[in-house]
This record gives structure tokens, sequence and C-alpha cells, in this order.
């Protein structure tokens, strides 16, 4: 599948912000004044809703956008954006409501969480419905989703603890050290089991004629690359996969969790640590698009 | 609204004959033509007289080969979309731009509505929605719906503009639902099938098999062992030996 820059950065930078916003809703942090809040609150609704504003620059029309929010009954895109929405107004909400000094009910917190996970859950549920895309198609795709939105927001909010001068626990390092490794852990076990499953369909179902005997594509139907090429035959990443597999756990595993485990109390070095581990976030978002095959293929002479 | 509708009775559809289409594009050429000329946004091309050529094309001739040495098959597959039962082109679309009609099983996309997310031709096994290159929203086959319940043509027009042109009367339009209609007929007396019918999407246009091939032995001589077989005689002897001297 080709991979559209503008989808990569809104999977990257929305599922970081709905992650980090579920970590503060709970109380990881505490504000000692306003600007703190204003703060945290432009970075979490930022980050979010850049993501959303980039996932419209791929649409052909952009400005009916707002028909997505229309058939959250069957479609899973459709349901992410309600459940956005609903994010973006609550999370508004409950800054506004901390701003001007109170205390969220504890009822409301949850409910939020709740909106937060269901909303990282719809976006991986965008791919995962997929039954074309094998890889995708498998029940551990949302895992991935939630434990990389977990595991990133928790190493933003080390971040912000780290910029505004507050102590950081001994347990919530080593939480963030055990969800970062174990992100990644369901990520390598997702590229092996994901990455070899099948589609169950191949040429001969596609055309039905392997009663005849092995099918091969003898002509394609035009002259030069169409639309379902472009958008589905992509082949760069699969001749670099391995390569760049490394370098996605390099960034995103390997360096925040030595910084993580060296420097957490210093901003600067967390800041590293967060643009790294989104840098590899971003590269294995990559490899999610670019590496999926897609059971149209089959038409155009793929082997499987 | 992009849930799917109660199956309906009347599953308007084409049936596909690989043992007559000699891959010769008519389809597909008057396919772009009606389409380009009526409904909704023309269907655009980028680069039409270039090296490259492309655009949105909702009906395509595919070659495959099949099988090995005597017995292989050349068969030309012309692919389009498929009205399928479960269409997951329906669900998955947000706006409700992507739909399949209650009273014959159409499935169309509202132009007006659609915002080009593409999501709709991902979830398609079958390739048979195209994003038009100029327009930003998604085109797909309409069973020529301007042109089967039209009356201002004439009856024999009332068919999609694939199988109106079909010289070799290798596609085939009518009723699915209706197991004693023409195509359901010949359906039946065919083996018609499904294309990927693990994908779950129950396709409406089904495709008749090419019929087997006859058995080696009937066939005539081989040219190749009718040229080796022969040894000249008389005049053209002469020729033969007087040439063979020469060289």
């Amino acid at each position: 599948m080709r991979p559209a820059f503008s989808i990569i950065f809104f999977t990257t930078s929305s599922g970081l912000g709905l992650g980090l916003a579920a970590w503060i809703v709970l109380g990881l942090m505490d504000f000692s004044s306003a600007s703190q809040v204003v703060m945290t609150a432009i970075i979490t609704l930022g980050l979010i809703g850049a993501g959303l504003l980039s996932s419209t620059f791929h649409l052909g029309h952009p400005e009916r956008a707002w028909r997505a929010l229309s058939q959250w009954r069957s479609s899973w895109l459709s349901r992410e954006g309600v459940l956005a929405v609903a994010v973006m107004a609550g999370l508004t909400g409950w800054f506004a409501h901390v701003f001007l000094g109170g205390t969220p009910p504890i009822w409301t917190n949850f409910l939020l969480v709740a909106l937060l996970v269901a909303t990282v859950y719809a976006t991986s549920m965008i791919y995962a419905s997929l039954k074309t895309v094998a890889r995708w198609h498998h029940p551990l795709t949302p895992v991935c989703y939630l434990m990389f939105a977990a595991a990133g927001g928790l190493l933003g909010v080390l971040w912000l603890l780290a910029i505004t001068g507050q102590a950081v626990s001994e347990a919530l390092l080593q939480a963030t050290l055990l969800l970062l490794a174990s992100a990644w852990g369901v990520k390598l076990v997702w590229w092996r089991l994901a990455g070899s499953a099948g589609s169950g369909s191949s040429v001969a179902s596609a055309t039905g004629l392997g009663s005849f005997g092995e099918v091969r594509s003898l002509m394609p139907p035009h002259t030069s690359e169409n639309y379902l090429q472009h958008e589905m035959g992509f082949v760069v990443a699969r001749r670099h996969a391995a390569k760049l597999r490394v370098i996605a756990l390099g960034l995103g595993a390997a360096l925040p969790l030595l910084l993580v485990g060296l420097l957490p109390a210093s901003g600067a070095v967390m800041g590293v640590a967060l643009a790294s581990h989104v840098a590899g976030v971003m590269v294995e978002r990559w490899l999610f698009f670019a590496e999926a095959k897609h059971v149209v293929s089959l038409y155009y002479g793929a082997a499987h | 609204m992009t849930s799917l509708p109660e199956p309906s009775a009347i599953k308007l559809g084409l049936v596909i004959d690989l043992d007559i289409c000699v891959g010769c594009q008519a389809c597909v050429v008057n396919c772009k033509e009606w389409n380009t000329s009526g409904y909704g946004a023309p269907l655009s091309d980028e680069n039409a007289y270039g090296a490259n050529p492309s655009g949105a094309w909702l009906n395509r001739v595919h070659a495959f080969e099949a099988g090995e040495g005597e017995t292989a098959k050349t068969v030309h597959f012309p692919k389009s979309c498929l009205h399928c039962e479960e269409a997951p082109c329906v669900t998955v679309c947000p706006t409700g731009a992507s739909f399949k009609r209650a009273e014959d099983g159409i499935v169309l996309v509202n132009e007006d509505w659609c915002i080009g997310c593409g999501l709709c031709a991902w979830s398609c096994p079958y390739g048979a929605r195209e994003m038009d290159p100029a327009e930003g929203v998604m085109k797909k086959c309409t069973l020529c719906v301007d042109r089967i319940y039209n009356e201002n043509l004439p009856e024999e027009d009332q068919v999609p503009a694939c199988v109106r042109t079909c010289p070799t009367n290798a596609r085939h339009f009518g009723d699915l639902g209706d197991p004693d209609s023409e195509v359901s007929l010949l359906v039946a007396a065919r083996g018609g099938y499904d294309l990927m019918p693990e994908q779950g999407t129950r396709p409406v246009n089904k495709y008749l098999p090419p019929r087997p091939r006859r058995a080696v032995e009937d066939a005539p001589m081989s040219l190749v062992a009718m040229a080796d077989a022969e040894t000249p005689k008389g005049f053209w002897k002469w020729v033969d030996s007087t040439l063979e001297k020469l060289g």
C-alpha cells in the first residue's frame, strides 16, 4: 500500500496525543500553575488536532470532511471521526475545568479515558477491518496501535514532568520502560505473525482458472501504471524492510529506553527520547503501509 | 446510508463468458465513452498523449495464461464492479456516498458526497474502483443505470454499454436474483462462478469458465511435422538436388 505521509503523520501524532491525554487525565501530572495547564493543553490538543488536520490532506474533497461523521453505524473511519471530535471537545472541557481551579469528577476522567482508548482503537480498526490486506486484518493490529499510544504518551508525560521540574517516581520510570519495551515486543510479534498471514486468496481463486493449471498474468489491462497499482502496488519498502525495522527499533525503542534509564530528570534528554520515539514510530508506520500487500495485486502478477 | 440494505429480490448484474472473450477491448472503450459523457464528472485522463498516460476506467480487460504445453490456455479476462451482495466498499464509506440500491442491488457512488478518501478502493478485493485524477472522487461501474432504465433509448440499447458493444456476445446482462432469467440459466448450464469467494463479498456478477479443450489426437498433424515428412519428387527433386550441389 502506498504510504501517504499525511496518514503516517496522522496516526503517529494523534496516537501520541491521545495516549498523553489519557495519562494526564488519569492524574500523572500535578499542575502547579495555570500556565502549565495551558501549555499541557496546547501540546496535547495540538498533537491530536494536527494529526486530524493532516488526515484531511489526502482527501480529494477536504471541504466535505464533515460528512465523514455520518456513517458511524457501519464505518470505522466514521467512528474514528466521531470519537475524535468527542475527545477534542471533552478534553477541552477537562482542561478548562482544571484551568479554572476545579477538580473534574472521577466519572468524567473515566469517561474521557474510555473515549481516548476507543479513538485509538477506531483508528486501528480502519486498517484492521480490511480483509483485503491480510497483514492488517489481524487481531494484534489494534493492540499495536494501543500499546504505541500508551508508551508514547507515558514518555510524553516524563518529558512534561522533566521540563516543569516535577519529581518522577521510580514506579513511573519502571512503568515507562516496561511499556516501551512491551509495545515494541508486541510489534516484533506482529511483524512475525501478521507479516506471514495469508489472504486466503490466490491468482487461481481470483480468476477461477486454477483447474487449467498454474495461472500467470500475460498482459496487464493498460499500458502504464494505473490508480490501483499506484495506490496498492508499492514495493520500495519491501526491498529494505529488514534495515528499516532495525532503524525503527533503534530510534523507537533502544535510544528512548537508554535515555529514560540514564537521565529521566533532564528535560532536554527526555525531549530527545520522545523525539526519537516519534521518529521510530513514524518509520514503523511507514512500514505498516509500505509492506502491506493488497489482494488486488493478484490480478497484476503477484504470486500470492 | 452505507449500511447494506436487506437483500433485494432483483439482483442486476453481468455474466461474462471467458470462453468467448477475445480481448478486443471494445467494452472498455465503450464503457469509457458512455460514462465520460453522461452523469457526474467525466472520467478524466492524465498525460493522455504522453509516454505514460493514465486515467480512470471502470472496466479493464486483463489476459492470463493457465496451464502448460498443449493444454495451456490464454484467457482474456474483463473485470469491472461485481455489485457484491456483501459489498465491503459500501460499509467502509464514512460519508454515505457509497451505497447499494435496495431495489436492484446496484452499487453506486454519490459524487456530491464523496470526500475522495479512497478507503472503498482499499476494501475492494477486485480493484473495481478508481479515483478520478482530476475530480478527486471515486469512480465505479454503475451497471449503466442511466441506460438500463432509460426509456428514451431504443429497447436494444437499454443494456450496459459494455454488453451492447461486445462484438462476440461474451457479456450478458440480466437479473441474477431470478432463477429463471436467461443469465441465471446460463450460469446454471455453464457452471458460472464467483471471483475470490473466500473474501466473503458474494458478488452478483458471474464468470463462465472456458470450455475444456478438445483432445490433442483430434487435431490435424502439425505444419512442422508435415514439412519434415515431405520428400520432394520430380521437378522439385531436381531443384532440391541442384541447389544442394551449388551450395
